[in-house]
């Protein structure tokens, strides 16, 4: 048994270490990965379409994104991603063909080229102190051949040129702590009306030269109040503002300088009263206020004068204003009704006049419109069309025209916070294979057409046959499971608290389900989500149920808020059930137990200490008060520095009468100085990952043991100075320290520091070992740690015949309190990428070999083989070693161009990569996200336990049937000749 | 031993045997020619036949020892085949591993059958015989002690504990930062 393995051990690590690096032929692209690309929840959209033909919007997005789509189809013409820090504050369009973006709190402002996304001029403006930044692109302000963009940002307000990005002027605001509100350009002037607040208490209104940025003339006005919030410019010359109550209207009037004043109260307007919200749609001679939920319509008459003219209900959303023809403006609202939205498109000036009202049947999954963009088209009878493009709660992006909905882009999958795998159902045994797959004459043309290709027969025509069959091959987007695991569902958690369960073959939505809120109250109208946890994997028993995923949500952003959880049934996408549970969610803790019909046993723990056993089934709590004893939790406080181990102590039956609640009791705690350390990382072991075995097997045949332990912790800690950003600190001012910290006992494994080394850290954590990422300050250069974790106490089973009998203690189960001796084994290397995220490969059992998955800055996938990483490595290995697949030591890892899985593509914006094994060992599921999607299948030692793809089956029988018929051809002719032998 | 087996082998039919030995004519049905007699041979030439059956004996016993100590070429040759392979598993080094098995084997199971052609009264097949079992079996050693350097035999405790699992823990823990 044991010569097996090692004989076969030795075969693979001959058959991996033949190819060192994992490479994709050309044409294999796309037959196991795919791709998708988003851009996120749109923020601005502007439409573009002066010149027709090109019917384009460019829109801006929550994921620092500015794209350019296509009307039509919703595809995405070309796209930007901004890095993290670079949010979006505005975007516009100038001249007509360029792109203005304002982003980085104002600081950055770009110009790209409308047609092809081409970067133009990237300009960055001074900026003194942070606060709201504006962009305005006046229309008709032209001076000299050049059209300024006015940018107030950080206390300057800014005319830029659009046709290069040169600041032409800037007037300093920093000292007066004036904030600007909103600079309007009455028609055929060169002055600007720049009209902003000083202290939220004093209106003052800047007449500016546009062409020299000088004050022509300053006016200002103390309003007792004080101002609230976002101002709406109603007409050229007035403006509406909140006073701080939120229950009276202002009206600013700046004619010719003179400021004045007007107060309107809102309960004169309406019944209602409560706190007003003046949305920001910009309506000419209009405002829309919103007030206890609803809606109304305020109409600023010529002497200031307010007058109500309409009101809503409660969920509308609506669009900023639009010129149409003949000087007529109109806007959009959208607001639902039963599980229909109803699109009305009014004009401003007399709201009886509705352009369009259109009514489209609306999935119950998208929830509400948050947002509405118009446009309009001439249509070809000259009257007006147009078409709206919607957000909806769940940030997907809908175009509606002509009472249809024309595309839908999912942008919710931009914003993915969690991610779990689930299996598909087991196919009905009525369905026979042959139906589903080909008949039997296809599939032996398909296998020709392979042969001939393998051959080198093909024309190309075959050659794109072959290709399109492959794309499309063997049902790979079925909906049932298959033998090696290779058809799996991705349950993919979005920020607006949705579910998409993705499917490995093709990428595409099975389900999705936004997630419900349990109660009707007001203040918890949507969850939002925090995590996903497998529920219920049914494989041994309760075969008849389906598997389910545990989704855990919050009422608000509080962390004292209350929880919610929703079982979701995998197969469907059905909420089976949703509660509000009366406590808050601090941490959650799945247990390595499952009850009798394999729901995992869950501990969900609140702030106030204690933790609540989920499922509340009395045979959950059963087996839970059998290992009560065995459970520990510790909470992580990166603010204090402090790490505590807590131990269930009883039910907290004297409190409440709550049998599923316990108290727990602090054990220990670490605690870290603050003056000089500082947590940045921790990391724990996936708890589902297989180790399949627990002896490390050297050259020299000794065996070291692993310290494999679900129980470790790693932290990293740095100094508080070297915590801001890289190179920001000398060598001698930041140290890097990590720790493995036992999280039962408290105790501390093993402490490493690093001098002159400071964060970010990123690390991952496998079997025995943790590889993490971080900068070296003295070298100039990132580095990459590995520390692996032996076991001492166990060296001494060193007897052959002891093991051999089986009298051995290595399979009893072992307790953190035995303290176990342990030791470690390091090493470090140059990296010459910054690295977002690492991931490692997972199998189903733990034999083949590890790589480490490395999301670089460049928003691509590096596959580096753990042998890289590993601390048995010299500069001279002996033979044997090299035989062993053991690589000659080098300062730095190698980047092998081959070896990233992402190929040509990027995972823009990369936040995170998930890998889950297949059935097959060799292979293991890749699923990275950030605002593009990808999904990988990859096998780190090749797949020695199953055929290619390509394999020619066709050639095989081909090549058997051809020695059958020689064999029997022989056997005739021998025969015959031996009969002539005999006859003569 | 290639002859040996040849004819002794299980393929044959029928036989002549034309060296009948025996002196009692009433078991045959032809009657002994006139003027024959059997007895005279050995009343005359006794000494002599003495002599030729000594000389067979000792050829016999001479071939029987050439027999013996065949193996020892067979171990020379394997050996130095054996150093060629190298220490390292590959189709080679395998093949002439278990080649190296197979032969002191298979040897040993026909020893019998090898010195059936020596079978004499008066020849001592034991020693030669012995020898012959000693050199297989060296043989044979030589293939283990190859298989071992292969690292195919489960002689190391690594061998014992490479697909141990890890071992459960007693206690469970979780946590973490708390969720924002």
């Amino acid at each position: 048994m044991a010569m097996e393995i090692r004989v076969s051990l030795l075969l693979l690590i001959f058959l991996s270490s033949a190819v060192i690096s994992f490479s994709l032929y050309e044409d294999q692209v796309g037959l196991m990965d795919w791709h998708q690309r988003y851009i996120g929840k749109v923020k601005h959209a502007v439409f573009h379409t002066q010149k027709t033909g090109r019917k384009r919007v460019i829109v801006s997005t929550e994921e620092n994104v500015v794209a350019s789509l296509d009307l039509r189809h919703g595809e995405i013409f070309w796209r930007h991603v901004l890095g993290t820090n670079d949010a979006i504050d505005g975007v516009d369009i100038a001249l007509g063909k360029y792109v203005i973006t304002l982003s980085s709190q104002g600081s950055v402002l770009r110009a790209w080229n409308l047609p092809d996304g081409q970067m133009v001029w990237e300009t960055s403006l001074h900026t003194a102190q942070s606060s709201k930044s504006l962009l305005s692109v006046p229309i008709n302000l032209k001076f000299d051949k050049d059209y300024p963009v006015l940018v107030f940002s950080g206390g300057y307000l800014h005319a830029v040129s659009a046709i290069d990005g040169e600041v032409l002027w800037k007037k300093d605001f920093t000292a007066e702590g004036f904030e600007v509100q909103r600079v309007l350009q009455p028609p055929e002037s060169s002055i600007i009306y720049v009209l902003g607040f000083l202290h939220s208490s004093e209106a003052v209104v800047y007449q500016i030269d546009s062409k020299t940025g000088e004050v022509v003339a300053q006016k200002s006005m103390v309003f007792p109040g004080g101002f609230s919030g976002e101002i709406s410019s109603v007409s050229s010359d007035k403006v509406v503002v909140l006073d701080s109550t939120r229950s009276i209207l202002v009206t600013i009037g700046f004619l010719d300088g003179v400021i004045s004043f007007q107060k309107t109260r809102i309960s004169d307007l309406v019944e209602e009263s409560g706190n007003a919200e003046i949305l920001s749609p910009l309506l000419s001679d209009m405002l829309a206020v919103k007030v206890n939920r609803r809606t109304i319509f305020v109409r600023i008459g010529g002497e200031g004068k307010l007058e109500v003219v309409d009101s809503l209900s409660d969920e509308t959303a609506m669009s900023d204003s639009l010129p149409v023809a003949d000087n007529q403006v109109a806007f959009a609202s959208v607001h639902h009704e039963g599980s229909k939205i109803h699109l009305i498109v009014k004009l401003v000036d007399d709201l009886d006049t509705v352009l369009l009202r259109e009514s489209i049947q609306m999935d119950q999954h998208r929830g509400r419109v948050h947002k509405v963009f118009i446009n309009n088209y001439i249509k070809t009878d000259r009257s007006n069309g147009f078409r709206a493009l919607i957000v909806m709660e769940d940030h997907s992006l809908l175009l509606l025209q002509q009472g249809a909905i024309v595309w839908s882009r999912e942008e919710g999958l931009a914003s993915v916070i969690d991610v779990t795998t689930a299996e598909l159902p087991v196919a009905k045994d009525g369905v026979s294979v042959a139906k589903v797959e080909h008949t039997l004459v296809d599939w032996l043309k398909g296998h020709m057409l392979k042969l001939k290709g393998s051959l080198l027969l093909a024309s190309p025509e075959d050659v794109a046959a072959i290709q399109e069959m492959r794309m499309k091959s063997s049902g790979r987007s079925k909906l049932t499971r298959d033998h090696n695991g290779f058809r799996k569902l991705f349950i993919a958690l979005t920020r607006a608290g949705k579910l998409f369960a993705l499917h490995t073959g093709d990428g595409r939505i099975v389900w999705s389900m936004l997630l419900k809120s349990p109660s009707k109250s007001e203040a918890c109208q949507r969850p939002s989500g925090i995590s996903l946890y497998q529920w219920q994997v049914p494989h041994h028993h309760a075969m008849d149920e389906n598997p389910s995923v545990l989704v855990v949500g919050r009422c608000g952003s509080d962390s004292s808020a209350p929880g919610v959880l929703s079982l979701v049934d995998v197969y469907t996408g059905k909420e089976i059930s949703s509660s509000g549970i009366g406590h808050s969610v601090v941490q959650v803790m799945p247990l390595p137990f499952t009850d009798s019909t394999e729901q995992r046993l869950h501990l969900i723990a609140d702030t106030e200490g204690h933790v609540h056993l989920y499922p509340k089934t009395s045979e959950a709590l059963s087996i839970f008060q059998r290992e009560f004893q065995n459970v520990y939790w510790y909470t992580v406080e990166g603010d204090g520095g402090i790490i505590r181990g807590h131990a269930m102590k009883s039910s907290c039956a004297g409190e409440t009468a709550d049998e599923y609640c316990f108290t727990t009791r602090e054990l220990w705690t670490v605690v870290f100085p603050s003056e000089s350390e500082k947590i940045i990382s921790t990391l724990t072991r996936k708890p589902n990952e297989v180790v399949h075995t627990q002896a490390k097997v050297s050259t020299d045949q000794d065996v070291l043991y692993k310290y494999v332990s679900r129980n470790l912790l790693f932290v990293a800690t740095v100094s508080p100075k070297g915590a801001g950003e890289i190179s920001s600190v000398t060598p001698e001012e930041s140290t890097l320290v990590v720790y493995l910290i036992d999280t039962i006992t408290g105790r501390i494994l093993h402490r490493l520091s690093h001098q002159g080394c400071q964060g970010p850290v990123h690390a991952v954590f496998s079997e025995n070992w943790v590889v993490y990422h971080y900068f070296n300050l003295r070298a100039h250069k990132y580095e990459v740690t590995v520390v692996e974790i032996y076991d001492q106490s166990r060296a001494e089973n060193k007897n052959v015949w002891k093991l051999v009998l089986g009298k051995h203690n290595l399979t009893a189960p072992i307790s953190s309190y035995s303290r176990p001796e342990m030791f470690t084994k390091s090493q470090s290397y140059f990296f010459a990428q910054s690295v977002k995220t690492i991931a490692v490969t997972s199998t189903a059992k733990g034999i083949t070999s590890k790589q480490l998955l490395i999301g670089t800055i460049g928003d691509q996938i590096l596959a580096l083989d753990k042998r890289f990483v590993d601390p048995r490595r010299t500069l001279n290995p002996s033979q044997a070693e090299k035989e062993e697949g053991i690589i000659p030591l080098t300062d730095s890892l190698p980047i092998i161009p081959q070896s990233y899985i992402t190929h040509s593509l990027k995972v823009e914006g990369l936040r995170g990569i998930v890998t889950a094994p297949a059935k097959l060992e060799s292979t293991t599921h890749v699923f990275a996200y950030g605002v593009d999607l990808f999904y990988t299948r990859l096998a780190p030692s090749k797949t020695y336990d199953s055929l290619t793809d390509d394999f020619s089956y066709a050639l095989l029988l081909i090549t058997i049937v051809a020695l059958v018929a020689a064999i029997y051809i022989t056997w005739v002719l021998s025969e015959k000749k031996e009969l002539s032998e005999k006859w003569r | 031993m290639d002859k040996g087996k040849a004819v002794m082998g299980a393929g044959r039919r029928w036989a002549v045997d034309f060296s009948d030995q025996s002196t009692v004519p009433s078991s045959r049905d032809i009657l002994d020619p006139p003027g024959f007699s059997r007895a005279s041979p050995e009343q005359d030439d006794s000494a002599t036949s003495r002599q030729k059956k000594d000389a067979e004996a000792n050829w016999k016993l001479q071939k029987a020892w050439e027999v013996a100590q065949s193996p020892f070429k067979n171990l020379m040759m394997m050996g130095f085949m054996m150093w060629m392979a190298g220490n390292t598993v590959h189709l080679f080094s395998i093949g002439i591993t278990f080649s190296a098995l197979w032969q002191p084997l298979s040897a040993l199971q026909s020893v019998g059958k090898i010195f059936e052609p020596f079978k004499d009264n008066k020849v001592e097949l034991l020693m030669p015989k012995l020898v012959f079992l000693a050199l297989n079996l060296g043989g044979l050693a030589l293939g283990i002690w190859k298989l071992n350097t292969l690292g195919l035999l489960p002689t190391h405790a690594s061998d014992w504990v490479s697909s141990l699992p890890p071992p459960q823990e007693v206690e469970h823990s979780g946590g973490g930062f708390s969720f924002h």
